[in-house]
């Protein structure tokens, strides 16, 4: 039998598996604590700090995504300090990045009262759209950093290592080696990084030249190089 | 880009290559050695030789400050703007040289001769205003460059007592001079159980800036059960303000090498490393002549061997697991905690870190006995503390002091705030510290008595401002410290530092928006309380503090000092000092020629490429 631990979430007593995180068990409770770079399909990094709460005892606020239930634990999901902090970062995102395409988050700023507007004069990151392969294009404005696809790229899925970093603090952005276009890097095309992208940075081909406006037979003579044949 | 002769590289990264990636960044060195930058077809050379992806080893070079993946000047200098050496006047100096070669900081002058870059600080406070060229350290630049040191830098140790310094101030000692490793030999000849438990009794915490007691922590890593253990010295001193690390290892390298031995004895560690950063290229071939007597003389081989690491211009890899990761050939990107470094430290291994600064404590406790070592500071803050004292003070310099000196004492001891002016404040444990003030002089400098003033002990950073200086300057440079050393991966940091920074340069301009004060709060707060690791958590506790301490200067017109008259009355002194001092100095004194950089015309920003050294400076300041 699985042993199992006591603890407190929210002033609410629960018992809860050993070795799951704070944010399984409270998700189990029905509470809802918001997550962005956490993906289930990947390694948690505990990095966007979105899905931070107050454990008591603790010097700073900790990362629900990772840290386990432990015995006698008392939890607060929404405290003050929670929503400040969810509320900074979510106004620092908003003045960072294109998060149009990013329902989630949009309804996360909802929920938190985050005002996109919070930093007036804030240096945005901004790049062109690499449209540089077939398969997918790359917008890294609407890049967040939540790392999923260098994760998938690697280790957690396909082994293929084509993206990493560029840059470092603020002015890092996902990259290839010395900025080659994908189809001169490792890159397999198997879409998991397109996949697993909260935002809409990286998005199917076909997606986006739909969205630009282009029919389906235009974009059909984009990718044969010749009309679709009239049906007889 | 097809004539780069790739001949030279292979022998030169030979040795790195049974390291796998782990020989990554001592192989990328070696390569910017040759090359002067790294090429695309070298870093692809490198990758293939060590079996790293290609984009790995680019996040690695992008990571990285020190590492160029544009070509660069045949000689590189390094001008560092941080506080200590702004208040002797680097952006006059930044300026100068920039004007003198027609090039923009940043830039690389069009012959390919010159590259000029604002560096983070060189951690060369004391001698300040100082700059890197290349691998030689330049000291107590004057005016327009009429006068400097250059080569190894001085170390200037002073204090009331010499414990950890007693080698320190007149030169690198050797092995012979220092004498046999007397405490190790004590150690073998008792349990490691025995070492550990002294460790324990002493009292000892480590002098990083964390404080965490050494003794825990050694006894966590030898209960941990593993085929291979290591013991690391955290020689990455890049807190702005602190040079201590750099005296302790130029002048008595000896004393970390035995500190480490007798770690690695105590915990069951067979290999150490020792990870210096990138900006102490000086005292690596003194570490590695050390290195070699110790191995000479026994004391290092088969039971226990060192490898030097160099770091490649990070300030996060002083952070424990962003050091690990350095090692192991990846971004320095801190890892979250637990697991502790104890059980899962590099390589996933039991790893005892430990500062340079502590390391050299163990000798001492050892040799002298836990009884005997207590009786030096207070009874809740046993031992010698280094401080270092720089800014606007007559002597600045490492200070050995017992814990329990007071900040007036100290000062005191530094002959007092230059040009006899007031004392407005004192930047305390670094830019991830706090500011004390005429208030806290008379604060015993212990754990417990700073702390419940609220000012953290850091690194041992005591930067002294005196009364005409504006505030909002040195908050700035904090903020671009930070922004430039954040490593980007937790959202609070990445974007925080930037926030941060951006607000203090309106503050620094006098050109707050309204609500500036509230938005840097919540930034500041966001940072402390929800940052993955130490440098988040700090990065803005400078900031807080000089808010509470000085609210007026965030939102009123930046008020007009009589600064610049100060400066130029110091500056005068300081010249003078200068020459007195200099003329007994190892060091070589030049004149100001600089006969191997002719005047050229700036060179055109490389438009094709992304990243041309032009936007590299706008990331790097």
């Amino acid at each position: 039998m699985t042993e199992t631990v006591n603890l407190t979430i929210d002033g609410q007593e629960v018992s809860a598996e050993q070795g799951k995180t704070l944010l399984e068990v409270a998700r189990e409770m029905g509470k809802n604590i918001p997550t962005i770079c956490f993906h289930d399909a990947t390694t948690a990094n505990a990095l966007c700090r979105i899905c931070v709460v107050e454990v008591e005892g603790q010097r700073v606020l900790q990362p629900a995504c990772i840290v386990k239930a432990g015995a006698g634990m008392k939890v607060q999901t929404r405290s003050e300090k929670v929503i400040r902090a969810r509320r900074t970062i979510l106004e620092m995102l908003a003045s960072t990045m294109d998060l149009s395409e990013a329902a989630e988050i949009q309804q996360m700023m909802i929920e938190y009262g985050a005002s996109s507007e919070r930093f007036p004069d804030a240096e945005r990151r901004e790049s062109e759209v690499k449209d540089d392969n077939p398969m997918y294009i790359r917008d890294y404005s609407k890049c967040l950093l939540c790392w999923r696809c260098v994760q998938v790229c690697a280790e957690d899925a396909q082994y293929t290592f084509a993206i990493n970093f560029d840059g470092r603090g603020f002015e890092t952005q996902i990259g290839t080696f010395f900025d080659k276009a994908i189809p001169q890097t490792s890159c397999v095309m198997c879409g998991q990084c397109v996949g697993v992208c909260p935002t809409g940075a990286l998005k199917p081909k076909r997606e986006f030249l739909l969205e630009q406006g282009m029919s389906p037979s235009e974009i059909s003579v984009m990718n044969t190089g010749r009309k679709q044949r009239k049906p007889r | 880009m097809s004539e780069i002769d790739l001949n030279p590289l292979k022998p030169a990264i030979e040795s790195f290559i049974p390291l796998g990636r782990s020989g990554l960044m001592p192989a990328l060195h070696a390569a910017q050695k040759i090359y002067g930058w790294l090429p695309e077809e070298v870093a692809s050379e490198v990758a293939k030789s060590l079996r790293v992806p290609l984009a790995d080893v680019h996040g690695v070079i992008e990571f990285y400050s020190l590492y160029y993946n544009e070509q660069v000047g045949q000689k590189f200098i390094r001008v560092c703007t941080d506080p200590a050496c702004a208040l002797k006047g680097a952006d006059g100096l930044l300026k100068y040289l920039c004007k003198n070669y027609k090039v923009d900081a940043g830039q690389t002058t069009d012959d390919l001769s010159l590259t000029i870059e604002q560096s983070p600080c060189l951690g060369l406070c004391d001698q300040a205003p100082a700059a890197l060229v290349d691998d030689d350290a330049e000291t107590n630049i004057s005016r327009n460059f009429r006068s400097y040191d250059i080569g190894i830098p001085q170390s200037l140790v002073y204090g009331s007592i010499r414990e950890l310094t007693i080698n320190c101030g007149e030169g690198t000692t050797t092995l012979a001079k220092y004498g046999e490793y007397s405490a190790y030999k004590k150690a073998l000849s008792v349990n490691p159980e025995d070492i550990i438990a002294e460790i324990k009794a002493s009292g000892l915490v480590g002098r990083g800036g964390a404080a965490f007691p050494t003794g825990i922590k050694w006894e966590g890593a030898a209960k941990a059960s593993a085929d291979q253990k290591y013991v690391i010295c955290n020689a990455d001193e890049s807190e702005p303000g602190t040079f201590k690390d750099r005296v302790l290892l130029l002048d008595d390298p000896h004393r970390t090498i035995e500190g480490m031995c007798i770690t690695a004895y105590a915990i069951g560690a067979t290999k150490g490393y020792i990870y210096i950063r990138g900006e102490y290229p000086y005292i690596v071939p003194v570490l590695e002549e050390a290195l070699n007597e110790a191995r000479m003389a026994g004391y290092l081989g088969e039971r226990f061997d060192i490898e030097i690491r160099v770091g490649a211009g990070a300030y996060i890899c002083g952070e424990e697991t962003a050091l690990f990761e350095s090692i192991e050939g990846k971004r320095g990107f801190p890892r979250v905690k637990p697991p502790f470094p104890t059980t899962h430290g590099v390589f996933g291994k039991p790893t005892v870190i430990n500062n340079v600064e502590t390391m050299c404590n163990v000798p001492l406790i050892i040799e002298k006995g836990f009884a005997e070592y207590r009786k030096i500071g207070t009874e809740k803050s046993p031992g010698p503390k280094l401080f270092c004292v720089s800014g606007d003070v007559a002597k600045p310099g490492v200070y050995e002091v017992p814990f329990g000196v007071t900040l007036r004492e100290l000062l005191e001891m530094a002959g007092g705030v230059t040009g006899k002016k007031a004392l407005q404040s004192v930047l305390f444990g670094g830019a991830a510290g706090a500011f004390a003030t005429a208030e806290h002089l008379d604060v015993k400098m212990t754990f417990e008595d700073l702390r419940a003033v609220g000012l953290p002990l850091g690194s041992g950073v005591v930067m002294v401002f005196d009364e005409t200086r504006d505030m909002r300057d040195v908050l700035q440079r904090l903020g671009h410290f930070f922004a430039h050393e954040s490593c980007g991966k937790c959202y609070p940091c990445q974007m925080g530092t930037q926030r941060q920074m951006e607000i203090l340069n309106r503050v620094a301009a006098g050109k707050t928006l309204p609500d500036d004060l509230i938005r840097l709060q919540d930034v500041g707060w966001t940072m402390t309380e929800a940052s993955l690791c130490g440098l988040g958590q700090t990065a803005a506790g400078a900031v807080l503090s000089a808010m509470k301490l000085w609210p007026a200067l965030f939102e009123s017109e930046k008020p007009v000092l009589s600064k610049v008259k100060a400066i130029k009355v110091s500056r005068v002194s300081k010249v003078a000092k200068v020459e007195a001092k200099s003329a007994k100095k190892s060091a070589t004194k030049k004149a100001v020629t600089k006969k191997s950089v002719k005047p050229a015309k700036a060179k055109a920003v490389k438009s094709k490429s992304k990243k041309t050294t032009a936007s590299k400076s706008v990331k790097k300041r």
